[in-house]
This record gives structure tokens, sequence and C-alpha cells, in this order.
């Protein structure tokens, strides 16, 4: 292998793909898991909005389910869900027992 | 125009931090970031002084970041903002550049209250056009919960253990806010992920406004705070409905209370579910609870003053 010159050498610690850490699954560190109850979600989309994660899917204003790749299974989600009558949309579930 | 606060609208635009990061799991110092990154509509460059962000968000060869971001040593991320700012001067100055860009830091409370003191205030004094965010997680919660000067009084860190000697940390935080606003400043706030509104209505204004802005935002922690780990949106609240972390804004030296609970909570409200406290039920440690209660009635109340007074501090 040729070693490179100075001149073709980038500037330092440079990362040039931005958001490149989602080849990262962070998903693997999940004890329990959320669960979508969608019978009982109002799309108020605040799992969406306090998911440190970025791992609950939305498109067109309503909530799509999780992105489990990614999710670390806090579940802030479940303990925010509004739900609706009282019975919350969002259920946290053991990896083991699934 | 700023974009619309609807949560709707805002899921339709891009969370300029990519999933991946490796933050703990429940952590609020993402939740802070990301409804800053979403309220603002400019292209924003960031950067960060070590701490748990940039560690986390920059391992290696991976990013979470989507925007221009830089890492600065500990103590000079306003500094290094600064030269970025200047540098943007100059060349859209020379018409090499004619974006509006928004400049961001974030720093965590060590970087801020401590070690990033003083390039903080020189920048302040300078009056560069950017927006610095505090994520406030109470103490050096990457390096191991080592104390900080933001660290609450009574709160046990692996610095200042609760046991026979001291029970917890024995001096009160710094009020970071105030001394922010005593530099003259446009705009100084005070916010928590719990209230998104407010905190994202506060980021518009203060994008919106030329010159320094300051911005410090509660960010709970569950490994340092030992809480549960998914309570870290219901301590946020708590300590807001207790006073604890009021919420305001000092703009050019007026301040507002931009919310004030129906009927303060109790301070043990907020104490109770974080381990770091737990030594508050022995019973000779009951002293410690009085002189918390005391310590945010009176600033709450200096607070309100200094509203009906149209200033910052008395």
């Amino acid at each position: 292998m040729k070693s490179r010159g100075i001149k073709e050498l980038g500037a330092g610690p440079v990362i040039t793909f931005p958001g490149n850490s989602l080849s990262v699954k962070t998903g693997s560190w999940r004890s329990s898991r959320p669960v979508s109850l969608k019978e009982n979600c109002i799309d108020c989309l605040f799992c969406w909005l306090y998911c440190p994660d970025m791992a609950v899917n939305v498109a067109g204003g309503k909530m799509q389910g999780f992105n489990y790749d990614y999710c670390k299974g806090c579940g802030i989600c479940a303990l925010e869900c509004p739900g609706k009558k009282g019975r919350k949309a969002i259920a946290m579930q053991e990896e083991e027992k699934i | 125009m700023s974009v619309s606060l609807k949560l709707k609208d805002l899921s339709e635009k891009e969370v300029l931090l990519s999933s991946g990061h490796r933050m703990c799991a429940g952590c609020g110092a993402a939740i802070v970031v990301k409804m800053v990154l979403l309220a603002i509509d400019k292209p924003v460059v960031v950067c960060s002084p070590t701490g748990c962000l940039e560690v986390t968000t920059c391992i290696s060869d991976y990013t979470s970041w989507k925007t221009p971001w830089i890492h600065s040593a500990f103590e000079n991320a306003a500094a290094t903002m600064s030269g970025v700012e200047t540098m943007y001067r100059a060349l859209k100055k020379k018409g090499r550049i004619d974006k509006e860009i928004t400049f961001v830091v974030f720093a965590g409370d060590g970087g801020t209250y401590d070690i990033g003191f003083q390039s903080l205030s020189g920048a302040m004094e300078r009056g560069h056009d950017m927006l610095y965010v505090c994520y406030d997680n109470n103490a050096y919660m990457n390096t191991g919960i080592q104390r900080s000067s933001a660290t609450p009084f009574g709160a046990a860190t692996t610095t200042t253990p609760a046991g026979s000697a001291i029970p917890g940390k024995m001096q009160h935080r710094k009020n970071i806010a105030m001394i922010m606003a005593a530099h003259d400043i446009p705009y100084v706030a005070q916010a928590a992920p719990s209230h998104y509104k407010d905190l994202m209505r506060k980021i518009q204004k203060a994008a919106a406004v030329k010159g320094p802005k300051f911005l410090n935002i509660l960010s709970p922690c569950n490994r340092g705070w030992r809480s549960r780990i998914d309570d870290a949106i219901t301590l946020s609240r708590l300590a807001v409905e207790t006073c604890t972390w009021p919420l305001f804004e000092i703009e050019n030296g007026e301040t507002t209370i931009t919310y004030k609970p129906k009927k303060k909570k109790p301070v043990e409200d907020f104490l109770k579910p974080q381990g770091r406290f737990a030594h508050f039920n022995k019973p000779e440690n009951e002293w410690l609870l009085k002189k918390i209660q005391q310590k945010v009635d009176r600033e709450w109340d200096n607070l309100i003053r200094a509203e009906s007074a149209k200033g910052f501090y008395n």
C-alpha cells in the first residue's frame, strides 16, 4: 500500500459523514421494550418528543411504533403516555418474556 | 418566521441529532438537545466542550450530529465559538458567505459553572452573537458524579458522600442565570424539558435576538440522581412545580416568570424520588430539608420581587 503524502491527508480529526452513528445499534442495551397498543393511542406524540434516542417512528403526525434498533428501553414514553380514558397506549415488556 | 410549536408540525422536521448516540437510557440531555435543535429553523453550527454530551455523541469515527460540530477543550467552548462567529462575520463582510447561521454551544454544568466559566464570561462581555445552552445535570456525571458548583445543597455525590462526616454537599448551588444577567446581555432564561413549549419558545426568542444569549436548562440524570430510569420528565416537572427550578426569562434586564405553579408543592416531593437525597430520611438530617425549603422560598420570593420591580436581582 502506498502511504499518503502530507497534501493528500485530511485536516486532522474530521468526520465527513453527518449522523453516521446510525450504524451503532444501541437497541442491544435494552432489558425491557415498549410495546405500542394502538387502540389507546391519541397521537399526542409525547412519546416522540420525549424519546432521548429518536426511536419513535412518526409519519404524517401519527405514531407508527418503535425503532427497536435504537430504543434503549428507558420507558420514558410509557410513563409520559397519557393514553385514552386512563388506559396507556404504551406498555413496557421484559425482553426475556418476549 | 419561526417554526410552529405544534408537535404534529415539529414531527415533520428532521431531528439534527441522530440515533445511535451512547447516552445512557433515559438521559435528559439528549431530550434537551433534541428540543433545542427542533426549535431553531436556521442552519446551526454547534460546539460542545468535554462532557457527557460530547463523549457520547462523538466516539472515534462516529458522530451523531447532522450539523457542523466542533469539540473543544473543557474550559473554552465559548472562546471557540467566539472565534467561529468572528470568522463568519469576516467572511460575510467579504461577501463569501450570505447564509444566516445560528451559533449554539451545548455545555454541561461543569463546562459552564466551573471550568468553562472564564471563557463564557469573556464571550458574553465581548458580545459575540451566540446562543449558549447549559444542560444542567447538577454534577460531573461523565466522570462519575463528582460535585460541581451546580450540585444542590445536601446532595450526595462521590466526592461529597453522605455519611457520618458530612450529610452530602454542604454548599448551595451557584445562581448562574443571575450571574449571566449581571453581564447585561440581551437574553437570559431558565427552562426545563417537561415544559417543552416554554423551552422551545425561549429558544426561538433567543435565536431571534442578536448578541450573546444564555439558557440554563435542567437535564435530569438517572445515574447521578440515583432515580428511576424512566422519570427524567417527571422529575423535571416536579422541579418546576416545587419552584426548585423556576422558569423565567430576563430580557434586557427585565425579569418575567414564565410559569407560576398554581400551588407550590413542598420541595420534599422533588427530593424523595432521588437516591442522592436518601439520607434526608434519617432523623438527624431533618434540618437539611428545612434549609433547602428556606433557600427555595427565598429565591422564589426574590424572583417575584424582581419581576414586579422590572429588574433582575435584589
